[in-house]
């Protein structure tokens, strides 16, 4: 009797391995194909500005001699699929270029630039967070059943409205408000600790009424299900049914829209930045393309568009391990 | 189609959202006519002026009124939103219907090149292609309608994925319609009312969109202007004149949310449902249970249990029976008897609104209608246990089942986590689950059905069961499984003389597992009857009926198997008399007016009928 079942049970940890290797698998074949659509949707933005970027960028009034050097010092004069195979190369050994206005490499533009962006979209994902967890899944308990018609409507009808307004006009009207009616934080730059907090707060009221949101109709629907019957048949106490049984349900749901929220906060740094006068990517692909300096351009995309597939890696990452089921679907 | 859209003026945010937006239009049709020389009119005299007479919000740096400029931008800024949505929804669907009209192989390269560009948020694809297309209002009409198309392009290909398996898709298919014919004329019309939902939604979010853009200095260009344009130059006044950055904002979001609710509330009354059925009042008084002192080896005891629900309905109407130690006790009836809820609320598992009342709800001798502490919650922790009907549904899919065994004896036991998962592999096997230690590392779906209700079962075993409700505890599963199952419950209950309560809609099954039969009817117990002897003991007809539904191996195979005529009663509209009155076979006018008591005999047989005592079929 033991010894057939002993003999199974390598057979089957090798085959539950295998669940997850195909998974990795799958999910870094499909990332590479996303990197290289990227990297060459970023190649082809440069070459399907319409006109001669050069020129563009030099001006009309720019003398002829200069635009033929700059396009040759940009490789611009050599065959496309040439262009191609440099700019990947280049890519590879972190050469990416250097700026046409200020001369300075690109890297250092965005070595220079990107933590204070990555500061602005953290701390607006963890405020995010940190409110629409608990919120969502406090609203949910407190309005479970048809409980609390009142409540619930003003949650419902507040975290609409919240979630509609865009987050530079957050951002302004915080600014009225904290900055200049009430003289409490500081009204942009990059300084103290507190000027940290309109900006992270700005970039977080959407995302987090959103997401409180979706936690509560998620949590709603957990607890309808048989297995937190099974919870309270244990007689767990009330915080580890919610917490421990209802929550890590709610959350697989959530996650995949809160990634959703999470690059769209990445790309709402961007206007925000704007506001605040941050200096971070959102502030230099701004100036960056109204000065045509394409060679920015082109790299702070880049890094957006990389930031966001990071962010999606993960968010399945985190959903295969809080719900295994989800390795095995088909994504 | 028409009554759809009425439904939405209908409610309150319909009405609302459509006063709103109506508004918003008109005002982008009327403004410029009416502010527009007022807007233009530059006054050098009164330059970055705060709020007057004359100008109600003030002036911008060349002297013109800042009411009548943000007045004025609602015409271009709706027009620029609109016309960037109808370039997104119609980029969308083209890219959409490609699959179709390109056939497989192209089509999934589209899909390919759909998904990967709605993975990116839709202003990182703005940006993108405004670098292409240029600064300027043109350039950001173009960008925008482009960053918003993979959405649409996978709505639509969601929505033609589901149309274009319907049978009159194929059906003009096979009748020989060629491609383009076949969206225009048979798909389009069938997706439409969800894409006009989105695509108003989305004109809500690219009137936004656009307003970054232009804020940014992306979009509309000087010397023209919209509130993202006004916005962008009144924030650097902010602390001087704050109404120049706040008029043109609130515009936009009070323009944004009028597209944004409208889209909402069209999906809603486009999803809406037909109205709840009115719920009818139900009065009746309880029928009076009959009082009786439970043993000293009672392990539950129940007297007058009622469970209700607002409406109001009370789908158990004074329940009451007791269970001794070791005992096996059945509960049988149809469906929305009202058995389950019974199980539920002796375990206290009834919620909120459902209501729980009792005369006597005693386990182990605690009175369980009143405390809620630790102590009580430890009792029936350990002492009671639950296996419910759907195993695949009852265990928590993202933990481990060791754990989910552990937490029992973590909680009630104080055991530590090693501990805890020690005793929880120990249960299991003791359920017989093979090579249980790398099982209880195993996720609920690594279980087979049967296995899964085994160690439902090993779960209640955590701790030391004096009653196992079992409700259903074999309907969701295989016949062969049935059987384990069931042998399971039967040793625990020799092994250590737990008690069970057997709850089943299948009366086969309880008999032979219990040593008491209760048949429910309606919230009601009717008969209470020893298990071993049902066909010959059986008094009431329902119960008898029940039997005869049944069958075994003395069954006329030739004749067809007798089936209860009539439904089951509905818990919202229970008549005066006894609810099978309507249909019994042996009812008569008393039973109509008069519910019947449930009468114990000398041997503890209970039934509650008027005409226990006549056969069906005999005359009275």
């Amino acid at each position: 009797m033991a010894s057939p079942t002993a003999a199974m049970a390598p057979t089957l940890e090798r085959f539950a391995d295998n669940v997850w290797l195909r998974f990795g698998l799958r999910r870094l074949g499909r990332l590479l194909v996303s990197v290289w659509v990227l990297l060459t949707a970023a190649f082809l933005m440069i070459h399907l500005i319409p006109g001669d970027p050069v020129r563009a960028a030099l001006g009309i009034a720019a003398p002829p001699e200069l635009v033929a050097a700059r396009r040759e010092a940009l490789g611009l004069n050599d065959p496309l699929w040439l262009q191609y195979v440099h700019y990947l190369r280049d890519l590879f050994t972190g050469d990416l270029g250097v700026s046409t206005i200020t001369g300075l490499p690109v890297a250092q533009v965005i070595g220079d630039r990107l933590p204070a962006t990555v500061e602005l979209a953290l701390g607006g994902f963890g405020l995010a967070v940190a409110i629409a967890v608990p919120l969502g899944l406090g609203m949910a308990v407190l309005t479970r059943g048809g409980r609390r018609r009142q409540a619930e409507l003003a949650f419902t009808s507040s975290s609409v409205l919240l979630a509609a307004v865009p987050e530079f006009l957050v951002a302004v009207g915080l600014v009225y408000v904290f900055s200049v009616a009430l003289g409490w934080a500081p009204v942009a730059g990059r300084s103290s600790p507190d000027s940290y907090i309109l900006p992270i707060v700005a970039l977080a009221v959407g995302p987090a009424a959103a997401l409180a949101r979706i936690v509560r109709v998620e949590t709603l629907s957990v607890l309808q299900a048989d297995f937190i019957r099974t919870a309270r048949a244990k007689r767990l106490p009330d915080r580890l049914v919610y917490a421990r049984h209802a929550l890590p349900n709610a959350l697989t749901a959530t996650i995949t829209i809160g990634g959703l929220l999470l690059s769209g906060l990445v790309a709402g740094t961007v206007l925000v930045e704007n506001v605040f006068a941050w200096p971070g990517l959102g502030s230099t692909i701004v100036q960056s393309i109204l000065a045509k300096d394409y060679p920015v351009v082109q790299a702070v995309v880049l890094v957006y568009g990389l930031g966001v597939l990071v962010v999606n890696l993960a968010v399945d990452v985190t959903l295969a391990l809080l719900d295994p089921r989800s390795t095995i679907r088909e994504s | 189609m028409r009554s759809r859209w009425g439904s939405v003026l209908r409610t309150p945010v319909g009405v609302s959202a459509a006063a709103l937006l109506a508004a918003v239009l008109l005002l982008a049709v009327l403004a410029p006519l009416v502010w527009s020389a007022e807007a233009d009119a530059i006054d050098t005299g009164s330059i970055l002026r705060g709020s007057s007479a004359e100008h109600s919000m003030g002036t911008d740096n060349l002297g013109r009124d800042i009411f009548a400029r943000v007045m004025v931008a609602t015409r271009l800024s709706v027009v620029l939103a609109l016309v960037a949505t109808s370039i997104g929804v119609l980029a969308g669907l083209v890219l959409g219907t490609a699959p179709l009209v390109l056939g497989a192989r192209a089509g999934r390269i589209v899909t390919a090149a759909v998904n990967i560009a709605v993975a990116f948020p839709g202003l990182l694809l703005a940006l993108f292609f405004a670098v292409i297309f240029g600064v300027g209002a043109t350039g950001a009409l173009l960008a925008i309608g482009f960053a918003i198309a993979p959405g649409f392009a996978r709505l639509t290909q969601t929505l033609v994925a589901r149309v274009a398996g319907l049978d009159f898709v194929a059906a003009a298919r096979l009748a020989g319609v060629g491609r383009a014919r076949l969206i225009v004329r048979h798909i389009l019309p069938n997706i439409g009312e969800p894409l006009m939902v989105n695509a108003t939604i989305a004109a809500g979010n690219t009137l936004l969109a656009f307003a970054g853009l232009s804020f940014l200095g992306l979009g509309v260009q000087p010397p023209a202007y919209d509130w993202g344009r006004l916005l962008g130059d009144g924030l650097g006044g902010i602390y001087i004149h704050p109404a120049a950055a706040l008029a043109p904002g609130v515009a936009v979001v009070v323009a944004g949310l009028a597209f944004n609710l409208f889209g909402e509330a069209m999906a809603k009354g486009i999803g809406r449902q037909t109205a709840a059925v009115p719920v009818r009042r139900w009065r009746r008084p309880a029928a009076t249970p009959v009082q009786r002192v439970p043993g000293p080896d009672a392990v539950l005891a129940v007297e007058g249990l009622r469970v209700s629900f607002p409406g109001p309905v009370t789908p158990v109407r004074g329940v009451g029976f007791t269970v001794r130690r070791g005992e096996a006790v059945g509960i049988v009836g149809e469906s929305g008897s009202g058995k389950t809820l019974t199980a539920l609320a002796i375990a206290r598992l009834i919620e909120e609104p459902g209501e729980v009342s009792a005369d006597r709800l005693q386990f182990l001798g605690k009175d369980l209608r009143i405390g809620s502490g630790p102590a009580l919650r430890r009792l029936l922790g350990t002492s009671l246990a639950m296996v419910f009907q759907d195993p695949t549904t009852s265990f928590n899919p993202t933990r481990r089942m060791g754990r989910q065994l552990a937490e029992v004896a973590e909680v009630h036991q104080g055991l530590g986590r090693r501990p805890a998962l020690a005793r929880a592999v120990d249960r299991l096997r003791a359920v017989r689950i093979p090579a249980a230690e790398r099982r209880a590392r195993q996720f609920p779906h690594e279980f087979s059905g049967g296995m899964r209700q085994r160690a439902m079962i090993g779960m209640g075993l955590m701790g030391t069961p004096a009653l196992i409700v079992a409700d259903e505890p074999t309907t969701a599963l295989d016949v062969t499984v049935q059987k384990q199952v069931l042998r399971l419950l039967e040793r625990i209950r020799a092994d250590d003389s737990v008690a069970i309560l057997l709850i089943s809609h299948d009366i086969a099954v309880v008999r032979e597992v219990c040593d008491r039969v209760l048949v429910m009817y309606a919230g009601r117990i009717v008969e209470e009857l020893p298990a071993a002897d049902m066909h010959r003991l059986a008094r009431h007809p329902y119960t008898r009926a029940l039997l005869a539904a049944v069958p075994d191996m003395t069954t006329d195979r030739d004749r067809p198997l007798a089936a209860i005529p009539g439904r089951p009663a509905d818990p919202t509209r229970l008549p005066v008399g006894c609810a099978f009155a309507p249909r019994c076979p042996l009812a008569d006018e008393q039973c109509v007016r008069e519910d019947p008591p449930l009468v114990a005999d000398v041997l503890g047989h209970r039934v509650a009928c008027w005409h226990a005592d006549l056969v069906v079929g005999e005359p009275r």
